[in-house]
């Protein structure tokens, strides 16, 4: 489902003396449907990095970066955007919202991008956050004004929300409580036996154990020069 | 959203002021549904970019191909003055950055809204009074202010008479000049708010120039970074702004200020 192959990335800084940082050579990763494969290696070592590419976030300067179809380095915007509504889901680090929309809404969004109707989306919604433990007088509220840990939680429940059949997890338990963690753990264990083809990011080495199948050191894929 | 069709195909667009550069060979592909930024600063093009797209400045080289629904894609460029006149009023709509420039100030709300679709041959009072309230009211504007002039409302609201003027008929493609520019920000924000939301029910393109990369995060899909004249790069806004690529795109997205 999810096919990096021979990936390299590199960043310039133009206006700072051209200054040229390799980050990435040669990456490669598989992920088949029902999998959850975890990037690891030390903070800056590039895994955020390749998450971001393979979300189509970050450019690739070179290799190809398969998801299902379309190869996500060279696809046009347009298919980009289409992946992104009906196939490839990610929960990123920080919640990033558009300001004074609630919470109900923000999470019943990438149901309405595919097309579900109002009603169901905001059951999805409601049943999700019920889940993650917001309140319920929360959720007409806009979430950036929430904790890191209910942002989160808004942010989790926003990403699982319409059932992608490849999902990209950035810290997903990061700033949760025990409770709230089993929550999430469960909700992958969920995505994974729904078939859906996983790339997780777990500083927490506990999570990551439980519902992880495999781990990849993206340090390996540091050019030499700079290792 | 995706279709195979593109609604808008531009094709080495330019226009010259003498030796002095406009625009320059600009070429990209719309589709609908999609909100396409260009952003750049003072003298970048963009506004004469706009300009060219939407009919309103003759290019000197390039096509402006649209997906009319009757006759294919047509150039616009080379369509006559009558025909792009009816596309204006029509299957095309120009919010501009002062909402005076895009309203009758001396007519009523509810007129100017109106008078749009009896352009297009609505001709029942009642109808037409019953799609203005309506239209009023989707972008904020209470029913008892129906028979005011624009001169009474706020710029906010004037603004937003701009918007529900333009799109009650149901235009395919929104060119927009600076949309939220001169506004209050509490004022803009909601109008942006406003903006998305008919973006997507009603499946609208757009094509929005904008000097603010935040009203272009918010709004576009799709983004172009103008600058001399030139398309300097171009992608996914999200991309083009987190990944910048070209040194003129990361000087502006390092410059913009945080809060």
């Amino acid at each position: 489902m999810i096919k990096v192959e021979n990936v390299a990335k590199s960043f310039v800084l133009h206006n700072q003396g051209s200054a040229v940082i390799p980050v990435m050579d040669g990456a490669a990763l598989t992920v088949a449907p029902g999998e959850c494969v975890a990037l690891i290696g030390a903070s800056g070592a590039g895994k955020s990095t390749l998450m971001r590419m393979i979300y189509g976030n970050y450019t690739a300067q070179g290799g190809r970066i398969m998801v299902g179809d379309v190869d996500v380095a060279s696809a046009a915007p347009r298919q980009i955007l289409e992946l992104r509504r009906n196939t490839l889901g990610y929960v990123s680090q920080f919640l990033r919202v558009v300001p004074r929309v609630p919470t109900l809404e923000v999470v019943a969004e990438p149901l309405r991008a595919v097309g579900m109707d109002s009603a169901a989306a905001e059951a999805r919604a409601r049943d999700l956050l019920s889940r993650l433990n917001i309140p319920e007088r929360l959720w007409s509220l806009s979430p950036t004004t929430f904790s890191g840990g209910e942002q989160q939680r808004v942010n989790i429940a926003r990403g699982f929300a319409f059932e992608y059949p490849a999902m990209l997890l950035d810290e997903p338990t990061a700033s949760l409580d025990a409770t709230n963690r089993a929550v999430v753990l469960d909700l992958i264990r969920t995505a994974k036996a729904r078939g859906a083809a996983i790339v997780g990011i777990f500083h927490d080495e506990a999570a990551r154990a439980e519902v992880c199948d495999r781990e990849v050191d993206v340090s390996v894929f540091t050019p030499k020069a700079v290792a | 959203m995706t279709q195979d069709n593109p609604l808008l195909q531009v094709e080495s667009l330019s226009k010259f002021y003498g030796h002095r550069i406009g625009c320059a060979d600009v070429s990209f592909d719309l589709y609908p549904g999609e909100v396409m930024g260009i952003v750049g600063e003072s003298g970048s093009g963009k506004s004469t970019l706009l300009n060219c797209l939407s009919g309103h400045l003759p290019p000197d080289q390039g096509r402006v191909m649209f997906d009319t629904r009757a006759d294919g894609m047509r150039d616009t460029v080379t369509m006559s003055e009558p025909e792009r006149r009816m596309l204006g009023r029509t299957d095309w709509a120009f919010v501009h950055q002062h909402a005076r420039d895009g309203l009758r100030m001396n007519v009523s709300a509810g007129g100017n809204v109106g008078e749009r679709l009896m352009a297009v041959g609505a001709r029942h009072y009642g109808d037409i009074r019953g799609a203005a309230i309506d239209w009023l009211g989707r972008v904020e504007i209470s029913e008892d202010r129906i028979d005011d002039r624009p001169r009474q409302f706020s710029g906010g609201m004037q603004q937003r008479l701009q918007i529900a003027r333009n799109l009650v008929t149901g235009p395919r493609l929104v060119f927009m000049d600076e949309p939220t520019g001169g506004l209050d920000v509490s004022v803009q924000a909601r109008l942006l708010d406003l903006l998305r939301g008919l973006v997507r029910e009603m499946g609208l393109s757009a094509i929005v120039v904008t000097h603010d990369l935040a009203v272009v995060r918010l709004l576009a899909h799709r983004l172009m970074v103008m600058k001399d004249g030139y398309v300097v790069e171009t992608g996914l806004t999200d991309q083009v702004l987190d990944d910048p690529q070209h040194g003129y795109t990361q000087l502006l997205v390092s410059s913009v200020l945080q809060v």
